[in-house]
């Protein structure tokens, strides 16, 4: 597919999973809310990754770097949260 | 040399290892960008751990609409962004210039609607400090909330307005050069950080402005 083509699928899909997540702050399921809103944007996430900023056709050395990225942040909210969650 | 390649510069062997050395480390600014963000993400998730129901008042206290609106604003400006670094490849000038001029109203109007809902805010007594004012048992955590509200939004509009600006003098460069796609690396680079700054607010918008269950 062309990539202006590909662009303006990726900015449909973007644009349905807004109103998707919109639509579900208006359904009540608890605490459920916020881990529904958190997948949504991981997959819009993803899309904006993959698609514009083309990271399928990046070498691997980009690839690395963007998960070396997301490994840093891992390590950065896990050690906190374990340590602040474990205190008594 | 032909009209399509970036002139060589000297510590590089080839155009490719120069373009992938310039798309490397902007990938690895983008890196410490995340940490920078997600030193603030990590401070919402212990404040709103230890306040959840403060937090989930103060949400509803955000304007839905604008919010809304702003999310589509930055996801639209992404998309012109893209074909902008694609058409640039191909060497069409006036479309890109265009498309660039586009994005960069777009960021303007994000800038104005978030600087409206500031407004909004700071007119409310929702603006920490000795001025914050909420009636209620929760007003602590409404505050904390607050915090974080001006705190991460304000950090993700400076993004926005240096991202404007960037595609601002990627459009001025194109106007101007003789052989516009020569400067599709700059275009590319100067997009990933706008896709980056909507990355982020693709996360803020959700955790301040949707929390509270709506009806």
């Amino acid at each position: 597919m062309n990539p202006t083509k590909q662009n303006a699928w990726t900015l449909f899909v973007l644009f349905v999973l807004l109103a998707g997540t919109v639509g579900a702050a208006y359904v009540d399921v608890g605490k459920w809310n916020t881990a529904i809103a958190m997948m949504i944007s991981t997959v819009k996430a993803a899309l904006i990754v993959l698609v514009f900023m083309k990271l399928h056709r990046s070498g691997h050395l980009v690839v690395l770097t963007f998960f070396a990225g997301l490994f840093w942040l891992a390590i950065l909210i896990s050690l906190t949260l374990g340590d602040f969650f474990s205190r008594s | 040399m032909s009209e399509h390649a970036t002139p060589l510069a000297h510590q590089f062997e080839e155009p490719v290892q120069q373009q992938e050395a310039a798309t490397l480390g902007m990938w690895i600014f983008l890196a410490t960008e995340v940490l920078l963000f997600g030193g603030l993400f990590l401070a919402y998730i212990i404040y709103r751990e230890q306040a959840p129901l403060a937090f989930s008042e103060a949400s509803g206290k955000t304007m839905l609409v604008p919010g809304t609106i702003n999310t589509a604003i930055l996801l639209l400006s992404s998309y012109f962004v893209a074909n902008a670094v694609h058409l640039t490849a191909l060497g069409r000038r006036r479309e890109v210039v265009l498309l660039l001029l586009e994005a960069i109203l777009l960021a303007m109007a994000f800038l104005i609607i978030k600087g409206f809902e500031y407004h909004h805010k700071i007119e409310e007594g929702l603006f920490p400090g000795a001025n914050f004012h909420f009636a209620g048992t929760q007003a602590r955590g409404v505050q904390m909330f607050f915090v974080l509200y001006f705190a991460m939004t304000g950090l993700h509009a400076l993004h926005v307005a240096v991202g404007a600006t960037i595609l601002g003098v990627c459009a001025v460069k194109i106007l101007f050069s003789r052989y516009p796609a020569r400067l599709a690396t700059m275009v590319d680079v100067s997009g990933l950080y706008w896709h980056f700054v909507d990355l982020v607010w693709v996360f803020l918008f959700p955790l301040f402005y949707l929390i509270s269950h709506r009806s």
